[in-house]
């Protein structure tokens, strides 16, 4: 469950006042609006890496406003997806778990596990820079998704896709958010997006969340 | 255009081309034979490699904290990271003299170092050192700011979120992808502090086996009328210094991660 509790975020000159959303757990969200409005914004602050000024974030249930981004069991994948560089694809996968210090033989198991689900085991050993559009955002996924979070945060990330890889990333997006019963939020600019996917939209207008429509259950 | 550039380019030619022809391989091994000679190369070597690991080692974090953070007071250090590099050699030497010189009641920083602590800096090797680091530093710095601003902080961001804290994503994420800039910053300092002269002459005076580097030594031997070892010890500075240059050109300039 994500909740925001009449949450102001002031960046410079710019400002979010008094946002409130609420996305019931395991629901898959989407938030919509015009670029330059904040959605970024939002999600940054979800995530902790921007400080709100006022106001609650709540995570199944419980405050993490002032926890460390770390602590907050958030998946999320960025825009530019922002892969590790100078990793494989088998080492980004388990950057996530190592820092949680997992057992070895667990992490080998869920890296196997996510890597037959995403469709990347012929690509583990890869660095990413050798990687395809669509072989990269399923490695971001992975990498988000990797420590079991109970949320799952994407900032446009298929915003680069052409149509078909897209639709294949729609596919795979259901089977693995339905599949670890995570509570998604995802910033989209198409409305095809949202319809194939979430089961609520919210849009973001003039600095408030002016609209929320409870959408036909897709997922 | 072509023109102004070329001749340019012919300039350094016919500079290297005259210290060439100026001098034998003969007269090049006398010099190079000499001890003194010989034992400012050695202090040259040692100084330059201290001077560019301390360079990197404080000029990293200090180019990472310029690149991502925002805070009170950070266009004053940006400057002040600046202020060796702008002023005069000259200044700066007399700077470091007058620091460690100045008294503050009964207290001076040398006496202090020299009795106290058992390491005595000014007109001794570490002065050497530690002039050249104030220079170099600068450029570490430089160099390292811009490496961190090619650097996309998303991944730093994202690797907080899978559960490291700022310094781990510094240390695990950023600084990996900065390897090539770390080169560029300590082949930088590191040819940075091998042409110092100015704040060595000052700060760390210019005694023959004891405080002379490679740069002191051309002064040394002009000032005695040799220039055939004058112009053997320049050109000996200056393989060092195309060495140098190799290394960045290998590394693509360094500044791209």
């Amino acid at each position: 469950m994500i909740e925001l509790q009449n949450v102001t975020i002031i960046a410079g000159k710019f400002f979010l006042k008094q946002l409130s959303l609420k996305v019931a757990a395991g629901e898959y969200a989407v938030l919509m609006g015009q670029t330059g409005h904040g959605k970024t914004t939002i999600l940054e602050s979800i995530c902790g890496l921007r400080n709100v000024t006022a106001g609650k974030i709540l995570i199944r249930d419980q405050n993490v406003t002032d926890f460390l981004p770390g602590d907050r069991e958030i998946g999320y994948v960025p825009q530019d997806l922002a892969l590790f560089p100078t990793m494989t694809v088998q080492q980004n996968l388990e950057f996530g778990l190592k820092l949680r210090k997992w057992p070895a033989a667990e992490i080998a198991s869920r890296t196997l596990e996510l890597s037959g689900v995403l469709n990347i085991r012929t690509i583990l050993n890869r660095s990413v820079k050798a990687l395809s559009g669509g072989e990269s955002q399923r490695v971001a996924l992975g990498r988000a998704l990797s420590f079991r979070p109970s949320v799952l945060l994407l900032d446009e990330p298929f915003s680069a896709l052409d149509e078909s890889t897209r639709a294949e990333m729609h596919e795979l997006l259901r089977t693995v958010t339905k599949s670890s019963d995570v509570t998604t939020l995802h910033i989209t600019h198409s409305t095809q997006e949202a319809e194939a996917l979430a089961n609520r939209r919210f849009v973001l207008k003039d600095g408030l969340i002016s609209e929320t429509i409870v959408h036909s259950a897709v997922v | 255009m072509g023109g102004l550039s070329g001749s340019f380019v012919l300039l350094i030619v016919l500079l290297l081309a005259a210290d060439i022809m100026f001098t034998s391989m003969a007269d090049f091994k006398t010099a190079l034979g000499k001890p003194e000679i010989q034992a400012a190369f050695k202090l040259t070597l040692i100084s330059c490699t201290v001077a560019a690991i301390l360079s990197v080692w404080v000029g990293t974090p200090l180019g990472y904290l310029l690149s991502r953070y925002k805070f009170p007071g950070r266009w004053l250090v940006d400057t002040l990271v600046d202020i060796p590099i702008v002023l005069p050699p000259l200044v700066l030497g007399l700077s470091l003299l007058i620091l460690f010189h100045l008294k503050i009641g009964e207290w001076e920083l040398e006496a202090w170092l020299r009795e106290d602590v058992g390491f005595p800096v000014t007109f001794r090797w570490p002065a050497v050192i530690l002039a050249q680091f104030s220079v170099a530093c600068a450029f570490a710095v430089r160099t390292m700011r811009v490496t961190f601003d090619q650097i996309n902080p998303r991944t730093e961001d994202v690797a907080r979120t899978l559960g490291c804290t700022r310094c781990q994503a510094f240390l695990q994420v950023a600084l990996p992808q900065a390897w090539r800039g770390i080169i560029a910053a300590g082949t930088i300092s590191w040819a940075r502090a091998l042409g110092e002269f100015g704040p060595i002459l000052v700060f760390a005076g210019a005694t023959r086996m004891r405080t002379e580097v490679l740069s002191t030594s051309v002064f040394l031997e002009l000032s005695i009328g040799n220039l055939d070892a004058a112009v053997a010890v320049s050109l000996l500075m200056v393989a060092m210094a195309v060495v140098v240059l190799l290394i960045l050109r290998v590394l693509g300039t360094g500044l791209t991660s």
